[in-house]
């Protein structure tokens, strides 16, 4: 009965961490599956709704710088058509028409006519440009090429960001020559930059060598690898589409990215991730600081529970220990008071018999002829003495009863024949009285048993008086028997009774199982003797049959203490 | 001391042998016996006996069984019961079951003489009430 504290300890321990794990675990992971599951959904919903309200801006400046772009053309188209070429030449005609385009847009800075050398025959504008040679200009050449071109942002002879509408137009002579105007890029600029989506969201236009031509809201410098944003040729020119990627800084970025001018030129809306999904990264926040928080005060609680929980388990643990000694206490008193009893029977009666022969003695010394002697008083004396030690003796054995306290079980080294003999020693008495034959039959080399002597004599004791009981009074025989058998010592102790029926032998072992009539047994003997020998790492197993008899098989472990040390 | 005819039962031979002696030399007759076989079959044959001193634990036949037959036998007959501690429990239950008392073993010479003396004493009380009661039913007859 006795666990090694320490084991225990660990045992509780172990028991409350792993109650723990279970309750976090058994809370926490449903917990788990319907955030995330939630989360997920939420954040591709929200995700959606996001890249459309992108999509729907970015198309829609997309039409706006589109229109822009169409309305100068046919502003300068407009001119070409309705007016001769000779008209055109005329410098004061020039810059009235330039004038009544700047009455209607601010973004004609100048016009000029230039002849297919590339030499500008005519100029109207702020800037002193007359007689200006573009033959190597590449817009002078791609317009030449092509019938009208808008060439992309550059700072040109006059060291300003502009960009120039180049026409060209045939006149009737068969003479072709360039009408081209400088757009001012601040209104147009500002179609772009007005592009502003929460905090981090704005839009810039790159040509396709990825150089700005628009001023970003935020410098960058250097050139935008058009290929991050157009993995595939031929998409350029499909509607919206839109990327997330990750920046050298570790923030990632939504880019929304549309053609613009046939494919020369995109515009780029971009947005940080963290901006754009701002209320998405919001509830992710909360969630994963509920999940925290929840999962912190789960923790507390099935620690806390848990605890009590193995506290109250202990408390029984130790109960039920307790409970057993006590029940092995209790057998131990019922069968020492047994033994005390018998004690008494056999001592008393030769003390009778001595304290009668001695008042025997002392009723002759009574008789006229032993008056005389001279020893008559030390007979006397010497009688007194020995009825006053009968005497005593009979209370030595009274005493026995009330004796029967706590004995120690301290475990020794001992020979399970001689302990049998002595036991049947102890028993034959009360055999006699049932007509009850005890045989041994002991294996002389049984090896030494680790074990109390007063226990398992206590044991031996049950069984024989079970037997003696189970026999009954029309006599039979006990056989003991000791052997050896898979490196066990086992007792046998058989008898010839009246066995026990096949319900009963499941019960026999348990604590006030008995068949006896009431106060006539405790029904703790078996339990007790089980429990001992179960202590000591033995077992003990019982095999019957009505009517033919019960065998006890008691096997003991062999490990002798000096072998041990 | 008056004459009581008593019989000593107990399978201690020595005991009843001793016994025997100091209680005859008190004056009383004193049959001894090893069984409460023989007790039955000395009391078959000797009517006289007042009172039987009982042992509890005998091998065979018991003194609560030997008791039992000795109360249905012959009533009038009174019995100690003489025992260890061990058995003072049936000891009770043979006052219950018609023993005049009972006395734990050894006794004193003088308790048990006084006990024998009362249960003597009972028995003739006893059979003198009988006897009155025969007398009347007699003198009833002839009236």
């Amino acid at each position: 009965m006795n666990v090694d504290p320490d084991k225990n300890r660990y045992y509780y321990r172990s028991l409350t961490r792993n109650i723990v794990i279970l309750m976090i675990t058994i809370s926490i992971i449903p917990f788990i599956l319907i955030g995330g599951v939630t989360l997920y959904y939420y954040s591709r919903s929200l995700k959606a709704n996001v890249m459309a309200y992108l999509e729907v801006i970015v198309t829609e400046h997309k039409v706006h710088i589109n229109t822009f772009l169409d309305e100068k053309l046919a502003n300068i188209q407009t001119m070409a058509d309705t007016f001769t070429a000779k008209q055109l030449l005329d410098d004061s005609f020039l810059r009235k028409k330039l004038n009544i385009l700047r009455e209607r847009y601010e973004d004609f800075v100048d016009l000029g006519i230039v002849d297919s050398s590339g030499y500008q025959r005519a100029y109207a504008g702020p800037f002193r440009l007359e007689d200006a040679r573009y033959s190597d200009a590449d817009w002078f050449k791609r317009a030449m090429g092509e019938n009208y071109f808008v060439s992309d942002v550059f700072l040109g002879l006059r060291g300003l960001p502009h960009f120039i509408i180049a026409l060209k137009k045939k006149d009737p002579q068969g003479n072709i020559w360039i009408i081209r105007s400088t757009i001012d890029i601040e209104r147009f600029t500002s179609l772009v930059e007005n592009i502003t989506i929460g905090k981090t969201g704005h839009a810039f236009i790159l040509n396709r060598n990825g150089e700005f031509q628009t001023k970003p809201r935020f410098e960058k410098g250097g050139r935008f690898s058009l290929a991050d944003f157009y993995p595939k040729e031929g998409t350029e020119k499909a509607g919206v589409s839109i990327v997330e990627r990750k920046q050298d800084f570790g923030n990632k970025v939504v880019y929304a990215i549309s053609a613009l001018k046939n494919g020369e030129w995109i515009l780029i809306c971009q947005q940080d991730s963290s901006d754009a999904f701002s209320s998405l990264y919001h509830v992710r926040q909360l969630v994963i600081s509920i999940a925290f928080i929840s999962f912190l005060s789960v923790l507390v609680v099935s620690f806390f529970l848990a605890r009590a929980m193995v506290g109250r388990m202990k408390m029984t643990d130790e109960e039920r220990i307790k409970m057993g000694e006590q029940v092995i206490e209790a057998g131990k008193l019922a069968s020492i008071g047994e033994l005390a009893a018998g004690i008494a029977h056999e001592v008393n009666n030769p003390v009778a018999i001595m304290v009668e022969e001695a008042g025997w003695i002392g009723d002759l010394l009574e008789e006229e002829e032993f008056q005389d002697i001279d020893n008559l008083k030390e007979f006397q004396r010497a009688l007194a003495q020995i009825k006053a030690q009968g005497i005593r003796c009979k209370q030595i054995t009274h005493k026995l009863l009330s004796f029967a306290r706590k004995t120690h079980s301290q475990l020794t080294d001992l020979q399970l024949n001689e302990l049998i003999e002595d036991v049947v020693g102890l028993s034959e008495r009360t055999a006699r009285y049932s007509n009850v034959k005890i045989e041994t039959e002991l294996d002389r080399n049984i090896p030494l048993i680790t074990a109390s002597p007063s226990e398992i004599q206590q044991v031996l004791l049950n069984l024989i008086n079970n037997a003696i009981d189970a026999v009954g009074k029309d006599g039979g025989t006990i056989k003991l028997s000791t052997h050896m058998d898979n490196g066990n010592a086992v007792i046998d102790v058989s008898d010839s009774g009246c066995g026990i029926p096949e319900a009963h032998l499941q019960r026999i072992f348990d604590p006030f199982f008995t068949t006896k009539p009431v106060g006539k047994g405790t029904g703790l003997g078996l339990s007790i003797c089980y429990g001992i020998i179960e202590k000591i790492g033995g077992t003990i197993t019982v095999k019957s049959a009505p009517g033919k008899g019960t065998s006890f098989i008691v096997r003991f472990p062999i490990h002798p203490l000096e072998k041990k040390a | 001391m008056m004459m009581a005819n008593v019989m000593l039962v107990d399978d201690e031979k020595p005991f009843v042998e001793t016994m025997t002696k100091r209680l005859s030399k008190k004056g009383l007759n004193v049959i001894g016996v090893f069984s409460g076989h023989e007790a039955l079959n000395k009391l078959e044959s000797n009517r006289m006996i007042d009172v039987v001193i009982l042992d509890v634990k005998m091998p065979g036949m018991d003194g609560i069984e030997a008791l039992k037959e000795i109360k249905s036998r012959y009533p009038l007959v009174e019995v100690i019961m003489l025992t260890a501690h061990a058995t003072v429990e049936s000891a009770i239950d043979g006052m219950r079951l018609g023993a005049f008392d009972y006395l734990m073993k050894p006794c004193e010479m003088e308790q048990l003489l006084s006990k024998i003396e009362e249960a003597k004493d009972k028995k003739s009380k006893h059979e003198e009430k009988i006897r009155e009661a025969k007398v009347k039913e007699l003198s009833s007859k002839f009236d």
